[in-house]
């Protein structure tokens, strides 16, 4: 097999499963700081009791978001060293200053929340759990940096076919970074609200420690919708970047075969990627132009028109993405996007008029909760697949990043060891997640031992 | 010193820091079956570590990083070419992270046996194999002039090599011993102590015989001559004087002992390669260089201005963390006990 493909299917599992646990870590890391906050102003134990629950939680799945993201920091090297090479000189730095800004801080200050319950002070204890969610935050905006470096190279010059450093400034306030870190964080506080609230409606649903879970829901629900209606106008801001840095995805996003003046916005499409048209297509008329642009008159180019300006710039070659997963991937990220702002705003009005535990509604939020994993997902599908076939828009191939002393041989023997340690990971995560979130009435003792207090020490 | 020697010094100082710190709580996972007799002895000695491990791996990420930032062809050449090794360390950190994290999460004595297996075999199998790579490292590899590795695994499984992962494996199992004789309950703090001087012994012969293979196998010490310097013989002093502490019962001095030792011996293996970072087995102009490896001077002084700002903060609140757990973890500190 060759071994291009093998380095990008490990690449994109290794990272969609760190994923996974990277958002929750953002989201549901400040929800707790918030909420012993709370306990630390009112004195009230309900918020004791919250923080403590789902801080376990937390810990569950940070766990697992640092031991992946270790994969991540070491992966460049080992399956892309062409590329590390290339982008080392400006994209290590953004990596270098994560891991001494955000992973000590993250780390170290976990490790005494976790132990130091009892041994500190109540304020330097809730201003430990300040630092993890404050490390985990500034943790995704240095590695964002890098990626936005990816999207749209700035502050470099090319010397001996290298990217090297000219302007740091440019690259600490890349455009693409102000669009893109509001974008994705604010996903993930969305994330870390809609996992709150799927698992306090299951404990409604049971009438299990309904005032804490009650309580819970309604700081999700805030959480949910201020995050979700954010991430939908930070995304039009994100769109209209990449119409003018990256047509080419713009237009892969919405199959745009051909420009249009104004665009209409497609609704469904069958696509051919091979003949570069799309049949039974559903259009929305001028709503591209607004994504876009933001105005109804604007013309958007298309697919083969920016293909042929692609082949006089970069010589002959191919340069169109995969149309329908970019396509499709996106119409996912946004039309959940949706939903999440509209699941949000009905609990508002169900809790305002006091109606929050109405059953129809916990059971749609017991479901939302997996929903922003897909969006997520779906957001990075779009735009990583979106600006193929580079990996350095305009600047370096995927194809010419691969480490070319890594055969096929170890790349599949990696490729199928993390797979399968990810998949047992998976499992075990989901379980340990199940058991300390479920709505349990008496606790035995067998899960005492596991209970409340002693799970923060091992 | 210019620039590029600051930063080659200031990896060294990361990878000295991740030695010195993940060397004891690797330490400590790889005897947890041997010092705890029952469950809360176990937690007992998996707590000693609980807030520390996983900042001390953090230290590992940020050596990895600063490599990218400041010799990205070095990170390149190194982790393309050490490919399988790194893998497998990869491997063993996720398992033991998880073992450790997840152990106590259910009261199963299936669970915590498979828990502690993690443990011990993710503290284990890196301890050995970081030695395995320093040692290749140092000895050198076969990089053509186009910077690439051009071995495979059996080129990193050589004689040497095998022994210098011995002599990690040893010395941090003899660290982790020292480290529980500080901070483990009494009982458990002796037991540690007295496996300490036990371990001192194979662990001698393993270091005597890689430091006497060293002058055929590495040009280390041959470039100085016959006498080795200072670093080296105050290495092996403070070697010696660990078990001499040990048995003296000045815990912390000989703790501290077995950690200069792990300081002095990376101190050792990074001054011997400079100005290399990556010898060339094949020629010495195919040697990656402080030089050669390096980013531009721009990134070079961007990123040490961070440093400046960043380490001294990350000590501060890391030394706090040690402050703050500075007592034994008593067997009345595990609940249901």
């Amino acid at each position: 097999m060759d071994p291009l493909i093998l380095a990008r299917w490990q690449f994109g599992v290794t990272t969609a499963y760190h994923y996974i646990f990277v958002p929750l870590t953002i989201g549901l890391g400040l929800i707790v700081a918030i909420m012993q906050s709370f306990h630390y102003r009112t004195g009230n134990d309900m918020y004791d009791r919250m923080a403590r629950f789902w801080g376990k939680l937390f810990v569950i799945n940070f766990t697992l978001g640092v031991v992946t993201g270790i994969v991540q920091e070491f992966q460049f090297g080992m399956n892309w060293s062409e590329y590390s090479r290339f982008v080392g000189d400006i994209f290590g730095i953004p990596l270098a200053i994560e891991a001494l800004m955000a992973f000590f801080l993250e780390s170290t200050f976990l490790g005494i929340w976790l132990f130091g319950r009892d041994r500190l002070p109540k304020a330097v204890h809730l201003l430990s759990i300040w630092l993890v969610a404050l490390g985990s935050l500034v943790s995704a905006i240095w590695i964002l940096m890098a990626n936005s470096w990816m999207q749209q190279p700035v502050g470099y010059t090319l010397v001996d076919g290298r990217a090297r450093l000219s302007d740091p400034v440019a690259v600490f306030l890349n455009e693409r970074l102000l669009v893109e870190a509001p974008h994705t964080i604010l996903a993930a506080l969305t994330t870390g609200g809609l996992f709150v609230l799927g698992i306090s409606a299951w404990h409604l649903m049971r009438r299990h420690e309904r005032e804490m879970h009650l309580r819970s829901a309604q700081i999700a629900l805030v959480v949910v919708a201020v995050a979700s209606l954010l991430t939908a106008t930070s995304g039009h801001s994100q769109a209209q970047h990449t119409a003018r840095t990256q047509p080419m995805k713009l237009a892969a996003m919405e199959a745009l075969w051909n420009s249009e003046q104004p665009a209409s916005f497609s609704l469904f499409a069958s696509i051919d990627q091979k003949d570069g048209t799309s049949a039974r297509e559903i259009k929305l008329p001028y709503l591209l132009s607004v994504l876009a642009y933001n105005n109804t008159t604007s013309e958007v180019k298309g697919i083969h028109e920016l293909e042929a300006e692609d082949v006089a710039k970069y010589g002959p070659g191919n340069y169109i993405p995969p149309v329908a997963v970019v396509y499709w991937s996106f119409r996912a990220m946004v039309g959940l996007g949706m939903l999440f702002i509209l699941l949000s705003l009905t609990g508002l009005v169900l809790w305002w008029r006091g109606r929050l535990e109405r059953r129809w509604f916990l059971r749609f939020a017991m479901v939302f909760l997996f929903l922003p994993y897909l969006a997520n997902f779906a957001g990075w599908i779009t735009t990583e697949m979106g600006r193929q076939p580079w990996v350095v828009q305009g600047l370096l191939r995927t194809a010419s990043a691969v480490s070319p002393n890594v055969g096929a041989v170890e790349l599949a023997v990696t490729f199928i060891g993390f797979t399968l340690l990810y998949g047992v990971l998976a499992v075990l995560d989901f379980y340990l997640l199940y058991r300390f979130a479920r709505p349990v009435a008496t606790v035995g003792q067998g899960q005492q031992d596991a209970g409340l207090g002693d799970v923060f020490a091992y | 010193m210019d620039i590029n020697t600051i930063w080659y010094a200031l990896i060294a100082v990361l990878f000295i820091g991740y030695f010195f710190l993940e060397g004891f709580d690797f330490g400590v996972g790889i005897l947890l079956p041997i010092v705890a007799k029952d469950d809360t002895e176990r937690r007992i000695v998996i707590n000693t570590v609980g807030p520390f491990w996983d900042a001390n791996e953090v230290w590992l990420i940020t050596a990895g990083g600063a490599m990218f930032a400041a010799f990205p062809d070095w990170y390149a050449t190194l982790f393309s070419g050490f490919y399988l090794p790194l893998f497998l360390i990869l491997v063993a950190l996720i398992v033991r992270a998880v073992g450790f994290e997840f152990r106590g999460k259910i009261a199963d004595a299936r669970w915590r046996r498979a828990a502690d297996s993690a443990i011990v075999l993710g503290s284990a199998l890196p301890a050995f194999l970081w030695g395995v790579a320093i040692t290749n490292l140092v000895r050198g590899v076969p990089i053509g002039a186009d910077m690439q590795f051009q071995g495979n695994l059996l080129t990193l499984l050589n004689p040497f090599s095998l022994l210098g992962g011995l002599v990690s494996i040893s010395v941090f199992a003899l660290h982790g011993a020292l480290f529980l004789n500080l901070r483990a309950d009494e009982v458990v703090a002796e037991r540690s102590r007295l496996l300490a001087l036990r371990l001192w012994w194979p662990s001698a012969v393993v270091l005597l015989a890689f430091f006497l293979f060293s002058y055929t196998q590495t040009d280390l010490f041959s470039r100085s001559g016959l006498v080795p310097g200072t670093l080296p013989v105050l290495a092996m002093i403070t070697f010696v004087a660990s078990t001499v502490l040990a048995r003296l019962r000045w815990n912390g001095w000989a703790f501290a002992t077995t950690g200069l030792t792990i300081v002095l011996a990376t101190v050792v293996a990074f001054e011997g390669l400079y100005p290399r970072v990556m010898p060339s087995s094949l020629g010495k102009s195919f040697d990656l260089t402080v030089y050669n490896a390096s980013s531009s001077p721009l990134t070079l002084r961007v990123m040490l201005i961070v440093a400046i700002v960043f380490v001294p903060i990350v000590l501060a609140y890391q030394g706090y963390s040690y402050w703050v757990f500075r007592r034994r973890v008593t067997r009345r500190s595990i609940p249901g006990s």
